[in-house]
């Protein structure tokens, strides 16, 4: 085989038809971030998934630790009051 | 299957007991139904199995791309054409999808082409067989795109995220493919006596390479007992093919074509078909390398791989140039 480079890896955000916000659908290899897009619509938008693509070089990505799950996550969790239901209120009151 | 002889360390599944607090902790997890993700901690031989399995997987999406490439000048319309030509492309995504899961696991895409072109790493051995007519097109979206159905919807419930996740993508694109491999057979097999004959000929020759893909019969498989406690196997080979033979059978009854088994009926007692295994001395000897075609595929990867060296190179080299004169402005 003949030893080169590798492209390097960049991950792809599609933000669909009805999508909110783009969402990650994959990776792929490319040499630049023109590139990335035109390889992206090939490999990732063949059945019209997308009307707007984001690509991000993967080495520019940082990401939370899966052992620091517990301390980032877990303060969120009894915190019931931050939603709507937990504020009981009669019907009377009418809707909020 | 794609993955048909994957070799893994574990013959036996460990007992619990005998784990580590880290792998118990582990298989827990994927008891649990959790996926493991790249960063997770995980058993260097779940790793390097996945690694294995997956590459072997994608290796056959992009080898799998070349008997039917094979069709695509020779298409009879311009209509079958753009179809096949659909079709093989997806293929080459899902090649695509499945080298990006393996290389979340530490292995990098070159490794992999070359472990490959190395005759290190296998792909299906259905790809080793040739493609005559253009029955074979139907034949193959039919046949080898159904078994391929077959084994990965379960698959989309595997334990490692990245896989499961590419799994997902392509079994939403597979169904187009077995419908029109089995549109291409209807359409022969109303067709002239001629294309009957074709369409025939095409399901005597693809039927039992096919009832091969799903790997050896459960006795002879002995690497499945841990690849299943891990869930990177969901069912078990013979489970699957029963399930194809059941599923294919009455296709071809309404095809009007013959299954080459004179042993295939229902059978009443097991609500399932009995069918005739495959000449496993045949897969074995296809498998490790003496098939009909795969000298020719191995070539052909090897080919593209060694004539596009300059264009990776050189597009690799203009992007940088272009960054530089960016970072000189
Ligand atoms: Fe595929
Ligand atoms: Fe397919």
């Amino acid at each position: 085989m003949t030893v080169s480079e590798e492209w390097p890896l960049w991950e792809i955000f599609i933000r669909g038809q009805h999508g909110m916000s783009h969402r990650h659908v994959g990776s792929l290899h490319a040499v630049d971030a023109e590139h990335a897009i035109k390889n992206a619509r090939d490999v990732y938008t063949r059945r019209n998934e997308g009307v707007s693509i984001w690509v991000v070089e993967a080495s520019n990505i940082s990401a939370s630790s899966p052992s620091n799950k517990g301390p980032l996550f877990d303060p969120s969790r009894d915190k019931v009051y931050r939603h709507p239901t937990f504020y009981d209120l009669p019907d009377e009151a009418g809707n909020m | 299957m794609y993955a048909q002889m994957v070799k893994s360390t574990g013959e036996t599944v460990v007992a619990k007991e005998k784990l580590s607090p880290k792998e118990r902790e582990f298989q827990d997890r994927i008891d649990r139904g959790e996926k493991i993700e790249p960063k997770d901690w995980m058993p260097e031989e779940y790793r390097k199995n996945l690694i294995r399995q997956i590459g072997q997987h994608a290796h056959s999406e992009i080898v799998g791309q070349l008997p039917e490439g094979n069709w695509i000048t020779r298409a009879p319309t311009l209509e079958r054409k753009a179809n096949l030509l659909a079709k093989v492309q997806d293929e080459a995504g899902h090649g695509l999808y499945l080298y990006c899961a393996a290389e979340t696991l530490g292995v990098s895409r070159d490794e992999l082409f070359d472990m490959l072109h190395k005759g290190k790493m296998k792909y299906s051995s259905i790809f080793n067989y040739p493609t005559l007519t253009w029955a074979d097109m139907g034949a193959i979206g039919w046949l080898v795109d159904g078994a391929a159905i077959m084994n990965q919807v379960p698959l989309q419930r595997t334990s490692y995220g990245p896989y499961a996740r590419a799994m997902v993508r392509i079994c939403k694109e597979e169904s187009f493919h077995q419908r029109q491999g089995f549109q291409i057979m209807l359409t022969m097999a109303q067709g002239t006596e001629d294309q009957k004959r074709m369409a025939q000929d095409a399901l005597n020759r693809f039927w039992y390479p096919s009832l091969m893909m799903f790997g050896p019969s459960d006795k002879d498989s002995v690497h499945s007992a841990q690849s299943m406690a891990w869930k990177i196997k969901m069912n078990s080979n013979d489970e699957l093919r029963q399930k194809f033979v059941d599923e294919i059978a009455p296709q071809a009854a309404f095809l009007g074509l013959n299954i080459p088994d004179d042993d295939l009926v229902w059978n009443e007692k097991t609500g399932h078909h009995d069918y005739s295994e495959p000449d496993w001395d045949e897969f074995f000897q296809v498998i490790s390398g003496n098939g009909p075609c795969n000298k020719e595929r191995l070539d052909a990867r090897k080919k593209a791989w060694n004539d596009g060296a300059w264009v990776r190179d050189g597009m690799l080299a203009h992007a940088r140039k272009k960054a530089m004169r960016k970072v000189a402005e």
